[in-house]
């Protein structure tokens, strides 16, 4: 089963994990065939926000909300059940400085996806 | 051996009150999923009802329960699968269906009440829906009795319970109990939830008085099942404290209903039976491992319930227990507690100093309690109007009606 890990930092602590910590946990965890993609993102300041309304495609700065953690990077993990997923949420290397999201995949209920 | 209809019939609902919640465990686990495993108990006892009085109760009635159970909802999903969505769940029941082990075998562990417990007690779940799913599925209580229990409306109740369920199901919270490992970060979300359980029907005493008592019961029953397959000593400790506690809910109140304190009650009326296990189950926790929070204040309780009045009270013993109790969980609840404690142990004066400390810190001032004690301290001193005043504070704050007559009681007596 896929979980996302979304991971959450706030403005100070934007810096606090040393990119080659991320490097050496991802590389673990790719190499224990758990990972399925992970990427860590530009600040907010860099994001777009893209809405279509009556057909019209409007643009504008920054993200959705102003919330005090922003979205940082992301793992998209393959885990037995949430235990397993908490257990490697728990090792991503920002969780000291900020927080991970842990959020169950689903799969779009359209008759090609369905078992049967 | 055939049974007459209404023989059966009694016989099924007594077999239905002891045994369905066990059905319902193994049930989840061998169908992974409750919605289905509830589907599967109602079909079982349901088939039960229509066969048994003409073929007589099998040997192993539990063991037939879940069988049909299962047969029924398997069947119910093989047709069902036919016509709409599938998903995860009905995959894995029919996995589970096709190669595990006939029951009787080893699917009837009694392992699965406490599989239950873990998944309705994850910590990924709020608090307030871990409670509200425990007493539903694993005590078996319908919503609407946890509802009035909790003075919440029905519908809120079984919002709470079906956000949850489909939570469990979602992100898959497993159905197992945790590895050794595990259980330290685990254990807690249980022992709380128990906790808060045996609260809810202990401290408040508004509502329901039978339903509350009733879940005390349920939250000691719970904490037995635990223990019995999982002996920590933090368990022993729980089960300890909450039965020390509920030895005195006859003292507790009187015939008005109103509320007795410690030093005012009647300590004849104290359940000797439950303090004796009470006793020995605490001494166990101690003895057994480092002692954990629960048995600490099972220590404190047990102190309390062998002394013959409050003058009579180890205070020096109880001042350290709260010591040894705020170096685990440190807490302003506790040092309150504690400070009560040494108002005992060395005069008011002395307990006052630290409630006014702690009164400084300003974490506590929306808390009823601790102007009560402050007033309390107060008055045993001769500071009437300080008294008075912080009765006053105290009475703004209490929400319970007989909490709040014995406030307006001690007002009065100051004149």
């Amino acid at each position: 089963m896929k979980y996302l890990c979304l991971v959450y930092l706030s403005k100070d602590a934007w810096n606090a994990c040393p990119d080659d910590h991320c490097h050496e946990f991802a590389s673990a965890l790719a190499a224990s065939g758990r990972m399925i993609a992970a990427e860590p993102l530009h600040p907010v300041d860099t994001a777009t926000t893209v809405r279509v309304r009556n057909g019209q495609v409007t643009m504008t700065d920054g993200p959705f909300a102003e919330t005090k953690e922003m979205l940082a990077g992301f793992y998209l993990v393959d885990a037995r059940d949430l235990n397993e997923a908490v257990q490697i949420a728990a090792q991503i290397p920002p969780a000291k400085n900020g927080s991970i999201e842990v959020r169950p995949v689903r799969t779009l209920d359209v008759p090609a996806l369905r078992g049967a | 051996m055939a049974m007459d209809g209404p023989a059966a019939g009694a016989a099924i609902d007594a077999l239905y009150r002891r045994e369905s919640r066990r059905v319902f465990a193994i049930l989840v686990r061998v169908l992974g999923d409750f919605e289905r495993a509830e589907e599967g108990l109602h079909e079982a006892f349901r088939a039960a009802l229509e066969q048994w009085p003409a073929s007589g109760m099998p040997a192993n009635p539990v063991a037939w329960l879940v069988s049909a159970g299962r047969f029924k909802v398997i069947d119910a999903l093989r047709r069902e699968r036919r016509f709409t969505a599938w998903d995860d769940a009905a995959e894995a029941a029919l996995a589970v269906a096709d190669t595990s082990p006939g029951p009787g075998e080893a699917v009837l562990l009694e392992d699965d009440r406490l599989r239950l417990i873990f998944t309705c007690c994850h910590p990924s779940l709020a608090e307030e829906a871990r409670v509200a799913l425990t007493l539903r599925e694993v005590c078996g209580l319908a919503t609407e009795e946890i509802a009035r229990a909790f003075l919440v409306p029905a519908p809120t109740l079984a919002q709470r319970i079906v956000r949850a369920k489909a939570k469990i199901r979602a992100a898959r919270i497993p159905y197992e109990v945790p590895e050794r490992d595990a259980l330290p970060a685990r254990l807690p979300a249980v022992l709380r939830t128990i906790y808060l359980v045996f609260n809810e029907g202990y401290s408040a005493t508004a509502g329901d008085d039978l339903m509350r008592r009733d879940l005390s019961e349920e939250a000691i029953r719970l904490a037995r099942l635990v223990r019995d397959l999982l002996p920590e000593p933090e368990v022993a400790g729980l089960l300890a404290l909450m039965l020390l506690q509920e030895s005195r809910r006859a003292a507790r109140s009187d015939a008005r209903g109103d509320l007795v304190t410690l030093e005012d009650q009647d300590r004849a009326l104290w359940d000797r039976a439950r303090i004796a296990e009470g006793c020995t189950l605490t001494r166990l926790a101690l003895a057994t491992g480092p002692a954990g929070p629960y048995a600490i204040q099972a220590a404190i309780a047990a102190v309390h319930a062998e002394a013959a009045s409050v003058a009579a009270t180890d205070w020096p013993q109880i001042v350290g227990l709260y010591d040894v109790l705020l170096h685990l969980e440190p807490s302003p609840v506790v040092e309150l507690n504690r400070a009560v404690a040494v108002a005992m142990r060395d005069g008011a004066a002395a307990g006052l100093a630290l409630v006014d400390a702690l009164a400084a810190r300003g974490e506590l001032e929306r808390y009823h309690l601790l102007h009560a004690a402050r007033a309390d301290l107060c008055r045993r001193l001769g500071r009437t109007a300080e008294a008075a005043l912080a009765y006053r504070r105290a009475l703004e704050l209490a929400q319970q009606a007989p909490e709040r007559r014995l406030l307006r009681d001690r007002l009065e007596a100051l004149g």
